[in-house]
């Protein structure tokens, strides 16, 4: 049993250079806290717990709109709901963290399904439109009824998640680990276990071509805007756990548009990518604090720059450099190898004399 | 009260007329949101302060320069940016997005983010029916429908407007018939740049500047496009009449009705794609629905 998991460990991660990397990454994370210690290795350590909520919120989208392939330009509504629900039960009905967070989460997984209503009629960019409503509509609302809502303040005052920044971060490192390797698991297309995830690709390349197999797309549908709304929620409450606010910058158009950036940065349809996008572009934000004038300038024209030259994404790039997929059985090997780990079948075609 | 909600929502309208239309027409041609159409009207409204108040020039020169850099903006950052990646919905979306980031962060650097008031181009004002109405305003209303006008006659009644309308209908058969496409789009996005710079120039001295001026009415045009059909001028044209009534009816009328007019217009472009997803005069896209 531990042999074959061994074996199976060695086949499936260490031979592939991707998941080794990621490997090495998820080891480094639990390390880290070691390093940064004081009143400075606190302030870096909160840059790292921000960013791992923001993984979990960058990956739902890929699941959403990078799989299924429905466009969603408003997804920090699933990130608000969540933050404005936990935050309403933390204070007023005074329940503690461990229990408001996936309440708030299921309050995501509501809002994914309202959602879902029009999205079941509509594609690209009219959905695109649509999605990008909801937030803002719940925005209006939110500063028309100030004394419910907080307003522009929002609400404030809730528990902490722990008493310590290092516990915290472990906290939100376990927490992304687990849902990065659900969703990651969820939109395999490859599993043996379950079908989400080639279903969810066919749903983005041809819905109908799909719906004619014999799969009920609206169910698939359904369940991708679930998903994505759970774990956009998970995201959201925690950071209102967190930052121990909910207000309405959660809800804001840029966070919508902060998450594709961050996805489309890394690489689009794959759950790595957005993990890198977010690990890469959130801490250069917070170091680029220190020329406050231009930083949203840097970082608009970083996006531009990405879009007209590396549009696959970044992490995407780095994986065409380092994986070849073997044209025969179709499984990953090193780069450099000359022939597949399994078949033998040469990976490069021979230059021609 | 109801002479003033009609009067209000008149020129509301015809601002919104201006800066639908031109969205709408670049939609119906190439098939992208340009995410930052309202950034030209920005541009053009700062552009009227920087020439008209900073280097203190006479009005009108002023107007005709702003208008001409801003056009000159808006075809550079189609022929730089958006043009190499128009066949994909989702970067078009994202790509111009970073560009209204940049134009609005440029404003920062330039003008700082303190709101500021540009010059009035006439002073005064004319009571109808017992509303005092400025002649600024009255002036937009014009300036709005004589654009529309000429936009109307440009697309209807000369060569360019047919290989326009042909673009919007089928590019592919269009280019078949010897249209150049390419050159249609840019000078289709140029136009679309001359009608949000005009809506910037005429509103200006009736709003405060300020960087962020461009996500208020980006919200309103969409609701305004999808509420007349994606692509049909003539439906964005009436669509900006209807939503600007409701506009200045929700503030009118509601407590708080100020935050809640962008969540009732974009609550009728919901309703309106759910109900009747091609708008009131739009164009059904079989393709693009399910």
């Amino acid at each position: 049993m531990l042999r074959r998991l061994l074996k199976d460990f060695q086949g499936d991660v260490l031979a592939i250079p991707g998941r080794l990397l990621a490997l090495i990454f998820f080891v480094i994370l639990f390390f880290i806290p070691l390093f940064l210690q004081g009143s400075s290795g606190s302030y870096y350590l909160r840059i790292f717990i921000f960013a791992n909520m923001y993984v979990i919120f960058a990956v739902s989208w890929d699941l959403l709109s990078g799989y299924t392939g429905q466009l969603n330009f408003g997804h920090a509504l699933f990130f608000g709901v969540a933050a404005y629900t936990t935050a309403l039960l933390n204070l007023h009905l005074d329940w503690q963290p461990w229990l408001t967070i996936p309440l708030g989460a299921l309050a995501g997984v509501i809002a994914g399904l309202v959602v879902c209503l029009p999205a079941l009629r509509l594609r690209g960019p009219y959905l695109a439109l649509v999605t990008l409503a909801f937030p803002l509509i719940l925005l209006g609302i939110v500063f028309a009824f100030t004394d419910f809502t907080g307003g522009e303040l929002g609400i404030s005052g809730l528990d902490r998640i722990s008493n310590s920044r290092t516990t915290d971060y472990y906290i939100s490192v376990a927490v992304m680990i687990v849902s990065v390797m659900i969703m990651w698991k969820l939109t395999d297309a490859r599993s043996s276990l379950v079908r989400t995830g080639i279903v969810f690709h066919a749903i983005r390349e041809d819905e109908i071509a799909a719906r004619a197999s014999g799969i009920n797309t609206i169910r698939y549908k359904l369940l991708a805007f679930a998903v994505a709304g759970f774990f956009a929620g998970i995201a959201g409450a925690f950071h209102a756990h967190f930052m121990r606010i909910a207000g309405p910058s959660n809800l804001e158009l840029t966070l919508s548009f902060q998450v594709i950036i961050w996805t489309v940065f890394g690489g689009i349809t794959s759950i790595y990518g957005p993990v890198v996008g977010v690990y890469i572009l959130f801490p250069l934000m917070e170091l680029l604090r220190v020329v406050p004038e231009v930083r949203n300038l840097i970082f608009a024209g970083i996006v531009v720059a990405m879009l007209l030259f590396m549009p696959e994404g970044i992490a995407v790039w780095v994986r065409d450099k380092i994986e070849r997929e073997c044209p025969r059985c179709k499984l990953s090997n090193m780069a450099f190898r000359k022939t597949c780990r399994a078949c033998d079948t040469p990976l490069y075609e021979r230059a021609v004399d | 009260m109801v002479e003033g909600i009609i009067i209000q929502g008149l020129i509301k309208g015809g601002t919104y007329a201006l800066l639908a239309v031109g969205f709408s027409l670049i939609f119906g041609v190439a098939r992208m949101i340009n995410l930052s159409h309202t950034c030209f009207y920005m541009l053009a409204a700062y552009g009227i302060y920087a020439f008209a108040k900073m280097l203190g020039m006479p009005l009108i020169a002023a107007a005709v320069l702003s208008l001409l850099a801003t056009t000159i903006i808006g075809i550079l950052t189609y022929r730089l940016f958006i043009d190499r990646v128009r066949e994909h919905h989702v970067t078009v979306m994202l790509i111009t997005l970073a560009l209204a980031m940049v134009f609005q962060e440029w404003m920062i650097i330039s003008f700082t983010s303190e709101p500021l008031g540009a010059p009035s181009f006439i002073s005064g004002y004319w009571e109808i029916i017992g509303v005092k109405v400025s002649y600024q305003h009255l002036l937009t209303f014009g300036v709005a429908l004589a654009v529309l006008i000429c936009v109307w006659a440009l697309l209807s009644k000369t060569r360019l407007g047919v290989a326009i309308r042909a673009t919007a209908q089928d590019s592919e058969i269009a280019n078949l018939m010897g249209i150049n496409v390419r050159r249609i789009l840019l000078v289709t996005m140029g136009m679309a740049a001359v009608l949000a710079a005009v809506a910037g120039i005429v509103v200006a001295p009736t709003l405060t500047l300020e960087p962020r001026m461009w996500t208020s009415p980006l919200v309103m045009i969409m609701a305004i496009v999808v509420l007349g059909g994606l692509g049909s001028v003539k439906g964005s044209f009436i669509g900006a009449f209807i939503i600007g009534f409701v506009e200045v009816l929700v503030v009118f009328l509601m407590p708080g009705g100020a935050f809640l007019k962008g969540a009732f217009a974009l609550l009728v472009m919901v309703i309106i794609l759910l109900v009747r997803p091609e708008g009131l005069f739009g164009i059904a896209f079989e393709e693009e629905r399910l």
